[in-house]
């Protein structure tokens, strides 16, 4: 599936701001990205597998917090950093 | 514990002798200040880590080249960035510190930002630990690459009975600092704890005590609680590791082990100034010299500079008498602070005195305090100021 980076996550990414994941769930793809992008995953989860405070995760265009999300190989999955100033 | 000198400590440096240079912490990134020989001309460099939170950044005293520095970013949390060049070139830590995960159901704690730094032991090259926000103690036995919380203190029954609840903190959440290693012995430790107090190991972490006993509490009813403390900034004498000096929320405080009771000295400051501050600095050569910056703690605390007039306050004989050290800084209508990591001295004889402020200035003292200098203006909200000497 298609993986959209915000800039925030683009150090990790090689300056890449789409990159493929494979999985069946929002997990597994995380889980990939951290294979191809070493760092990424705890930029966005943290140590108790939740969506970091100022970091939003779509699939589509609906919003989630659940890791166990089924996606599939035509979704899109986003990363981004959450509006969290003024 | 016997009370004991350490040999070996800081080597004074008769000025004029090498560059000295000031990593400087921002709210918003690193910058790094180089001196001239004599400590006369400086030179900025950076920014380094842009938009990111930089609370603390410390040399490895141990090999002279590796540099940690504890960062977090708006969005993507916290991390530790590790450079083995002095701080040249930086690469982020392959496991950060985390907290354990906590089975499905269960609530666990998340780092939110890692506060301190202190290099191990002499005797324990590569050996690290660091203090976290919320409270919580990890430990690196690989230069910083990689971290493990510390079971001792991190699972300890009682951690969150020392610490307390949402009220008991500092604004922008709990705070482990002070990591203390007596030179003597890579098994004693202090660790101070914003709220919590001060406390001791004497097994390198896997049990702790605290050590607060005379030490004002003045927001718990109770007049000489065991823990609940807010030391502010707690240093421990190299060449004397036996004396303790603390800032806390409370005052200006010394101890003497074995002694186990502070005893506090900030009431010989002058009354309209008092003894309520976040940094103390200790000389590097002589015990009973010190320097705290003092901050507005009356009535709604507003933690500025004194009625807007900024000074460094110095002792020469532990506490017993203070001397105002004003000369080149502002007269008046200066209501920055300098914050609790934000104060730091060099080894050279004189002593050269570092402090950052919230407004963003560097002012800088070759003269142990004598006359203030200002060495960089502008920058973002100063957190950390530390001094390395290559």
């Amino acid at each position: 599936m298609r993986v959209f980076l915000s800039t925030h996550f683009q150090s990790y990414s090689g300056g890449k701001g789409a990159v493929e994941g494979r999985g069946a769930t929002v997990a597994d793809v995380l889980a990939d990205l951290e294979r191809q992008f070493p760092g990424l995953r705890f930029r966005a989860i943290d140590e108790q597998d939740h969506v970091r405070r100022h970091v939003k995760l779509y699939v589509n265009l609906t919003s989630i917090e659940d890791l166990a999300t089924p996606v599939g190989p035509s979704d899109e999955l986003h990363l981004l950093g959450a509006l969290s100033g003024g | 514990m016997a009370k004991t000198r350490v040999r070996a400590g800081p080597k004074a440096t008769k000025t004029p002798g090498g560059p000295v240079t000031v990593f400087v912490g921002t709210r918003k990134g690193l910058w790094c200040l180089t001196s001239d020989k004599a400590r006369r001309t400086w030179r900025l460099s950076g920014p380094t880590m842009l938009g990111c939170v930089v609370h603390h950044v410390r040399l490895d005293p141990r090999d002279k080249k590796t540099v940690l520095m504890a960062s977090r970013t708006g969005h993507l949390g916290p991390t530790i960035f590790r450079s083995a060049d002095k701080g040249r070139t930086w690469k982020e830590a392959t496991k950060p510190p985390a907290f354990a995960k906590v089975p499905e159901g269960q609530t666990g704690w998340v780092v939110d930002h890692t506060f301190w730094l202190t290099p191990g032991h002499a005797s324990e090259p590569g050996a690290w630990w660091a203090g976290t926000s919320p409270q919580g103690l990890f430990r690196s036995a690989d230069g910083g690459v990689t971290w493990e919380g510390v079971p001792g203190f991190n699972e300890n029954p009682m951690r969150e009975k020392w610490f307390g609840g949402l009220k008991d903190q500092t604004p922008d959440g709990g705070k482990m600092h002070s990591i203390l290693i007596d030179p003597r012995d890579k098994r004693h430790m202090y660790i101070g704890m914003s709220g919590g107090g001060v406390f001791e190991s004497v097994d390198q972490g896997a049990t702790w005590k605290p050590l607060n006993k005379g030490c004002l509490a003045l927001f718990q009813p109770d007049p000489d609680p065991e823990y609940g403390h807010d030391p502010h900034d707690v240093k421990l004498h190299p060449l004397q590791p036996d004396r303790l000096y603390q800032q806390n929320h409370c005052g200006i405080y010394k101890m003497d082990r074995p002694t186990a009771r502070w005893e506090r000295i900030g009431t010989t400051m002058p009354k309209q100034v008092g003894d309520i501050g976040f940094p103390i600095v200790l000389h590097p050569r002589d015990p009973d010299t010190l320097w705290v910056v003092p901050m507005d703690g009356q009535a709604v605390w507003p933690r500025t500079s004194p009625q807007g007039k900024p000074a460094v306050f110095m002792s020469r004989n532990a506490g017993k008498s203070w001397k105002r050290q004003d000369a080149g800084l502002p007269k008046s209508q200066a209501w920055w602070t300098v914050k609790r990591q934000a104060f730091a001295g060099d080894s050279r004889d004189p002593v050269g005195l570092y402090f950052g402020t919230t407004s963003g200035e560097i002012w800088a003292s070759r003269d142990e305090g004598t006359r203030w200098t200002p060495i960089a203006r502008h920058l973002p909200h100063v957190y950390s100021i530390t001094v390395a000497e290559y």
